[in-house]
């Protein structure tokens, strides 16, 4: 069975482009464009992996991460942050709390596929 | 008939009373504990200067020639004026060298010269005794008069009676007995009386109930107040031109003279510079005492004028002496308690001045001229004696007591023809004579010695000539004719008018002449003769006593050798063992011990100690006595204090220089603030710019890479991917060019083109370019513009950038289809215009109204979906409108649309 991606960002343009891709790479995709929604969905359905933008309205990526890996239900749930910031301690901050790669904006295609394909045959 | 014992018992109570208070202020003192250490304490004290003259002699010479009586309260008023430049630099140089008195400030400012000291305590000496005489006078009379009670008549406080029976003679001696017990009970090396201080100012107290509680009396129980009493006085024929100004006998020139005198002997009479100077607990007293004391003086003076007037009409046949008006009137009314209040009153008065006076006459006559001597003619005799101040004490008890008698003697052979008011002036012309050496040796370091003895002896000798002798003459001692013809028949020499100067009253021309001649060979002396190095070291000390912190220079002087067991030894003769070990001690704690072999230092100090004792020249001929070694050149002495003023001169302005860099540093700190609050804004603002480049670039990439790694994709999604690339495109080109705009606003290098302009067409213009926008979204624009053009100073522009980005957002946040926009322009208050921008959007919550107006702050609502802008245009638009001295703001709800309002100011 495919596994499960929930694409999150304020953007509906960049949504839009991830969402592409990771159908084109055969995953199953749902999209959110804030933190709360985010979490709802996370809560109806636990995906496998979570692309989760940092800079958004209601509940940023970093406060989304942290709930996450608050509920012990979800701890298979991965998470790669894209950030716009490629400042060091944004990297860090989103390790420290928990996720388990970063990619920063604007990413190469390709390199975004290869992560999260990498990531989820980790945890397989 | 009161009789004697009861007046007597009451007097000796009440100067056992004050001896009391001055037991327990000398108690307090000892235990460190000043009772006279307030500005009111010290304020009364100066009062002291209000004497028997002033209880009884005002009112005297208010009932013969009205507010005559005035100026020599107006001198004092004028002089507290000046206390804060003047007596406040005599005060902190009396500190710094130990002064004892006026004979010793004088003295120790010309190099410390005795004969200067000397001259001075003999000037005072014969200045002084009319003054002692008539307070003297004043006890006599007023107990005389007392005792007569209930009866008032007229009677000379005779001198017909042989010694023995005079009443004067006995309060003379009653009183030196006093003073003796008051001032002389132990050496102090500070020379100060505290216990003394605290009766004076008890004193004050006292004399100024009394006379106020008499003038009440008559104002308001022999009279219907003060309106009836100066009606009563104005009817009557001989009194009503004593309320005018124009009796004034010696005329305005004889006012002038008046308070020019009471000015200089209010600071310069021994007593009056031992309570202002001397007895000075703390410089800021000072302060207090500018206003303080001339109020005193107001209100002692307040009822002069009413007993007076009172006692005229009371006493309308001149059966009494108007002197004693302020006893003969509760006199005669039956008042005997008044009455015997009165008297103490007058009796405190007189007393504290005679005894305050002749203790510190007596210290200068014991340092100043009995000492030296002593010291110059024997000087072996002298070092022989272990214990000098039994020496000292006998000295000065003997000094009191033949002051007094003097003073008494005065009174008997001279005194008699005199009121107390013209004897008293006689005292106050002397004292003024010290006002040139003191005043000007205060400000000009080349007056010295011999300038000061010359002016002195001539001010002197003025004054025994054209004020002394001519009191003796009336007094018929010297023919009468002395003043009449003038010596020898020489018209020139007619002491009340010397060398022809006629017309002027006696003081007036006492004043000029001696005054001339005193400044005249203090200047000229001055600058004939050159000062020795002492002279030199004083005069630089003196004058620029606020200069200095530390007042040295002179142990400079000292570079003999001496054991320090000599000098406690010395010290010990005139302080006692106790004092002196308790100063040695003290030195040894402020200075980690002292050597065995004395330095200048330890020599110096001994020195003030000793100056304190028995006067400066007196101390300096004591120390150079047993200090072997030569004194330095006046070249040596010089330089070093030159140094010594550079280095401070220099220390201070380094002090300057550091403040002022302090305070530059502190600016530096600010601007480096400032710049790291700017640094911190510039480094958001340039993340939150790359923020918002990245994220319509990260779209571009994406899409770009989509399409390139799909060629074969369906043509819909293709020109789908493509038009989102063009738009992100084209949303990075407006962030850029606003962004460049916002930078070039903030940094003041945009160029205004400012010119007359029409707001409606400009509004047209913005409408018609965001057609389309409208268009796109089906939202409906209304236009309410008014007919007229609408003439503005403006950018067209930068303006138009504004109505375009409002509108714009308008339409951005309406709902499609059903959206509906105003765009309305109407006249608003003050020749200002407003432009309302107004939607059915969602509205914005009151808390973002101020918020949406700062970079790249977007109102977020999901729930709308989140319309597409760079967070830059409102914050744009804002800085044109402000640049163009306008307003804009928003008003709205939640859910109730929202309206933009640019005001902006019409054509001027």
């Amino acid at each position: 069975m495919a596994n499960k991606i929930l694409v999150v960002d304020d953007e509906p343009n960049i949504v839009l482009s991830l969402e592409f891709l990771m159908k084109q790479a055969g995953f199953q995709v749902r999209t959110a464009s804030d933190g709360e929604a985010a979490l709802a969905a996370i809560f109806a359905d636990p995906p496998d992996l979570v692309l989760l933008d940092v800079m958004m309205p209601r509940k940023n990526g970093y406060e989304v991460c942290q709930a996450i890996r608050a509920n012990p239900d979800w701890a298979g749930v991965r998470i790669i942050m894209l950030t716009a910031k490629g400042r060091e301690v944004e990297k860090e901050k989103g390790l420290a709390l928990g996720a388990d790669d970063y990619i920063t904006k604007p990413f190469s295609t390709q390199e975004v596929v290869e992560r999260v394909r990498e990531l989820l045959a980790e945890t397989d | 008939m009161m009789s004697d014992s009861i007046i007597l018992a009451s007097a000796l109570a009440y100067m056992g009373v004050l001896f009391g208070i001055a037991y327990y202020g000398d108690q307090r003192a000892d235990t460190g504990r000043s009772i006279i250490a307030n500005p009111y304490i010290y304020t009364l004290s100066l009062a002291i200067y209000c004497t028997a003259w002033t209880f009884y002699g005002s009112v005297g010479l208010a009932a013969v020639s009205g507010v005559d009586f005035l100026p020599v309260y107006l001198g004092p008023t004028l002089m507290a004026v000046l206390f804060w430049f003047v007596l406040r630099r005599i005060v902190r140089i009396t500190k710094a060298h130990r002064i004892t008195s006026i004979a010793d400030f004088i003295g120790s400012r010309y190099g410390k010269s005795g004969l200067l000291a000397g001259m001075v305590t003999l000037i005072v000496m014969l200045g002084i005794l009319p003054y002692i005489s008539i307070q003297l006078k004043a006890i006599a009379a007023s107990f005389s008069l007392l005792r007569q009670y209930p009866e008032v008549s007229r009677l000379a406080v005779s001198t017909q009676h042989p010694v023995w029976m005079d009443t004067t003679f006995y309060v003379a001696l009653v009183l030196s007995v006093f003073t003796i017990l008051f001032g002389t009970r132990h050496i102090d090396n500070t020379e100060r009386h505290e216990g003394m201080v605290a009766a004076v100012a008890f004193e004050s107290l006292f004399k100024l109930l009394a006379f106020m509680l008499v003038g009440v009396v008559v104002t308001f129980l022999l009279f219907d107040g003060p309106g009836d009493l100066f009606q009563q006085a104005a009817a009557h024929p001989d009194l009503a031109p004593l309320l005018r100004f124009e009796v004034v006998p010696g005329g305005y020139g004889g006012w002038l003279s008046l308070t020019f005198l009471s000015m200089m002997a209010f600071l310069f009479l021994p007593r009056q510079f031992q309570v202002l100077v001397v007895e000075n607990v703390n410089e800021t007293h000072i302060r207090k005492a500018i206003w303080l004391f001339p109020l005193y003086l107001f209100a002692i003076n307040l009822f002069v004028l009413p007993i007076a007037l009172g006692g005229r009409l009371v006493f309308s046949n001149g059966s009494v002496d108007a002197d004693t008006f302020v006893l003969a009137l509760p006199m005669a009314e039956q008042m005997p308690m008044l009455a015997l209040l009165v008297f103490l009153g007058g009796l405190s008065a007189a007393a504290s001045m005679i005894m305050f006076e002749t203790v510190t006459l007596s210290t200068m006559v014991c340092n100043d001229l009995v000492m030296p001597i002593l010291l110059r003619a024997n000087p072996r005799w002298l070092a022989r004696r272990s214990d000098w101040s039994g020496l000292l004490l006998g000295i000065r008890r003997v000094g009191i007591v033949t002051l007094i008698l003097l003073g008494y003697l005065y009174f008997r052979f001279v005194g008699e023809s005199y009121a107390l008011v013209a004897s008293g002036l006689v005292s106050f012309a002397a004292a003024a004579q010290f006002a040139p050496p003191i005043l000007i040796g205060l400000y000009w370091k080349r007056a010295n010695r011999r300038g000061a003895l010359v002016g002195l002896s001539a001010g002197f000798l003025v004054w025994a000539y054209t004020l002394l002798l001519p009191a003796m003459a009336r007094s018929g001692w010297i023919g009468a004719d002395f003043v009449n013809v003038g010596p020898f028949g020489l018209e020139l020499l007619k002491p009340y008018a010397l060398f022809g100067l006629e017309n002027l009253d006696p003081y007036m021309h006492s004043v000029f002449w001696s005054m001339l001649l005193n400044i005249g060979g203090l200047v000229f002396g001055s600058m004939l003769s050159q000062p020795d190095p002492l002279e030199q070291v004083q005069g630089s000390q003196f004058v620029d006593i606020f200069k200095r912190e530390r007042h040295d220079g002179d142990s400079l002087l000292w570079r003999g050798v001496v054991e320090t067991a000599e000098l406690y030894d010395l010290l010990a003769r005139f302080l006692g063992p106790q004092r002196a070990t308790e100063a040695f001690d003290r030195y040894a704690h402020d200075h980690s011990g002292y050597p065995l072999q004395a330095d200048s230092r330890l020599i110096h100090y001994t020195e003030r100690l000793l100056a304190g004792a028995i006067g400066a020249a007196s101390a300096r001929v004591m120390i150079s006595s047993i200090v072997m070694g030569e004194v330095l050149s006046i070249e040596e002495v010089m330089t070093i204090l030159d140094e010594s003023t550079q280095v401070l001169e220099y220390s201070r302005r380094l002090e300057q220089k550091s403040h002022e860099l302090e305070a530059t540093s502190a600016e530096l700190r600010e601007a480096n603030n400032r710049l790291r609050e700017l640094d911190r804004l510039k480094d958001e603002f340039i993340s939150t710019v790359t923020h918002e480049l990245r994220t319509p670039l990260t779209s571009i990439r994406a899409f770009s890479e989509i399409l390139l790694a799909n060629p074969d994709m369906e043509v819909e999604q293709r020109s789908k991917f493509l038009s989102i690339i063009v738009k992100e495109s084209e949303r990075l080109t407006r962030l850029i060019n606003q962004v460049l705009d916002m930078a070039k606003i903030d940094s003041g290098r945009i160029d205004w083109h400012v010119d007359e302009i029409d707001l409606r067409t400009l509004i047209q213009d913005a409408i018609n370019s965001t057609s389309q926008l409208f268009c796109d979204k089906a939202v409906a624009l209304h236009e309410e513009l008014g007919d007229s053009p609408v003439i503005i100073d403006g950018d067209h522009d930068r303006l138009i950038q504004v109505i375009i980005n409002l509108l714009s957002n308008a339409v951005k946040f309406c709902p499609e289809q059903s959206g509906e926009v105003t765009i309305r322009l109407q006249p608003s208050l003050m020749n200002r215009w407003r432009i309302e921008v107004l939607d059915n959007g969602p509205g914005i919550t009151s808390d973002q109204h101020k918020l949406i107006f700062e970079k790249f702050h977007q109102v977020s609502n999901a729930l709308a979906g989140k319309p597409k802008g760079t967070g830059l245009g409102l914050p744009i638009s804002q800085k044109i409108v402000e640049h163009h001295n306008g307003r804009i703001w928003v008003e709205s709800e939640l859910g109730q649309g929202a309206t933009f309002i640019v005001e902006l100011p019409g054509a001027g």
